[in-house]
């Protein structure tokens, strides 16, 4: 199951800035801006993400814009489990094989299985998605210092739906100098498992099913503040509240249930998640110019919610201006999260099973940073292209203090390393 | 939640009291008018980043909404 991509990230820049940019755009012409990313995770997941956008005036500055994006991801995906001294064999999503999950690549035959070697993380090797998300938004002045804007967004892969609609308001004040903005966006899924989603909490060799689908319904609220500091620089604040409900599960992932001596697994169970997460973020960007070309970017973005996760997100560019169509940009980012409060490594055989877990990396604590570079040139004013390329490393705690027995001895929450590459170009027509 | 709606507060002072000493004067908007001095400019970047760190973290959303989405993979 792939996410569904946030298209409307940015959306509230788009309304606080159009004010402070002025741009023209010529009427019937469409400014369209295209993409590929490649993205690589050693020995995991590799997709495969073109996007293509456009947006057009549709004079007195009403503004459409449209987006579509593709991807595809194949590889493995870490299951939750740990690494065990012996060999080790999971069930696929989809049972008894057969499913749209891809091929079995594990050694157990009829399909429905696959084996993981010893001493090394439990990854699913049939992870196979392909998604399609398309998304529409309209801002439009309603008067002279105000402006609306409107969207909705649907995204489709083989076990998931999402319809999402959105509005921003802003208004200016103080010469245009200072854009307030509020907003909302209401989204609905629909998940549907593979082989149907399991019952939480069972073993993994019960392949006990629940329900076909579940839904979650998510209910995001914004408001931020755009602010001109002086003729070369901007500080945008935003406060974000988002509550959702439904189902948060993954219904893809276990825990391993470890003997309590050994430390050797003798059982997975799949895990489960609250039915509702509420979380709020606050959120400073602020951008400046040097010696009229050079750009300096920097945010930074404290999130916090009621599932015990806070995390912390700085982020940094540098565009260097090479001559009047060159540039060169540094990126780096560094992120860091605390754990879950019913994240868990592993749980011990005999312990009362908790009515809420998960062994979900993603969900315990954990440093990410990322560096990159970008190279771009604007050929002349309606065409300009650039490549971009990252390197995301997440690190963990790989020898947590509650292990014991054969534990001591793995990587229970190994380096997640990846590669991104990508290709912009936009033009106009 | 007091820590978030405190930094709220603050900004909300900060904006009402110090917003109408800053800003220019609309002929000196040149430089703030580059594409490349938007907030969102290079939109694509961000909608890319938005998604990928939101498939491998458990934060997202602050400069736009932050979704649901399965957090799957």
């Amino acid at each position: 199951m792939q996410l569904k991509k946030k298209n409307i990230a940015g959306l509230l820049s788009v309304a606080t800035c159009s004010l402070l940019s002025g741009q023209a755009q010529s009427a019937d012409d469409w400014n369209v801006d295209s993409a590929i990313l490649f993205y690589s995770e050693t020995d995991r997941v590799d997709a495969v993400e073109p996007v293509i956008s456009g947006k057009k005036d549709l004079g007195d500055d009403e503004i459409l814009s449209m987006k579509l994006v593709f991807d595809a991801l194949t590889g493995s995906s870490a299951n939750g489990a740990v690494p065990s001294t012996m060999v080790q064999t999971f069930t696929t999503p989809s049972g008894g094989g057969g499913g749209e999950e891809g091929e079995d690549e594990g050694e157990g035959e009829g399909g429905g299985s696959y084996q993981v070697a010893p001493n090394t993380t439990p990854l699913d090797p049939t992870f196979k998605d392909a998604r399609a998300a398309f998304s529409m938004n309209w801002d439009k002045p309603v008067e002279r210092d105000r402006r609306r804007n409107l969207g909705f967004n649907f995204s489709i892969e083989h076990d998931f739906t999402s319809l999402g609609v959105n509005g921003l308001w802003q208004y200016d004040s103080n010469q245009k100098n200072t854009s307030w903005t509020w907003g909302t966006n209401i989204e609905l899924d629909s998940i549907n498992p593979i082989g149907g989603a399991p019952e939480p909490l069972t073993t993994m060799a019960a392949m006990s099913k629940g329900s076909d689908t579940e839904t979650r319904t998510v209910l995001d609220l914004l408001f931020g503040v755009t602010q001109v500091i002086d003729r070369s620089s901007l500080l945008q604040l935003n406060f974000s509240l988002s509550q959702a409900d439904g189902y948060m599960t993954d219904p893809y992932k276990i825990v391993s249930v470890v003997d309590s001596v050994s430390g050797e697994p003798i059982r997975y169970l799949y895990e489960n998640r609250p039915d509702n997460r509420y979380r709020q973020s606050v959120f400073a960007k602020y951008k400046k110019m040097f010696a009229g070309k050079d750009i300096f970017t920097a945010s930074y973005r404290y999130m916090t919610d009621d599932w015990g996760v806070d995390s912390n997100t700085f982020d940094l560019t540098y565009r260097f201006r090479l001559g009047a169509s060159y540039y060169l940009q540094p990126h780096l980012r560094y992120y860091q999260q605390s754990a879950a409060d019913f994240y868990r490594y592993f749980l011990v055989d005999g312990e009362a099973v908790p009515g809420e877990v998960s062994a979900d990396y993603r969900l315990g604590e954990m440093d990410a940073t990322t560096t990159g570079i970008k190279f771009g040139r604007e050929i002349d004013a309606q065409h300009s292209w650039s490549i971009r390329l990252e390197r995301y490393l997440q690190t963990g705690e790989s020898s947590p203090s509650e292990a014991f027995g054969q534990l001591t001895q793995q990587d229970l929450y190994p380096d997640l390393e990846a590669t991104i590459v990508q290709f912009n170009y936009s033009f106009v027509f | 939640m007091k820590t978030a709606i405190r930094w709220l507060l603050i900004a909300g002072l900060l904006a009402a009291s110090g917003c109408s000493s800053l800003g220019v004067k609309p002929w000196e908007r040149d430089l703030l008018a580059r594409e490349d001095m938007l907030m969102n400019s290079d939109a694509l970047d961000l909608a890319y980043d938005e998604h990928i760190y939101f498939s491998k973290e458990a934060s997202s959303g602050g400069q736009g909404f932050a979704g649901g989405g399965c957090g799957c993979n």
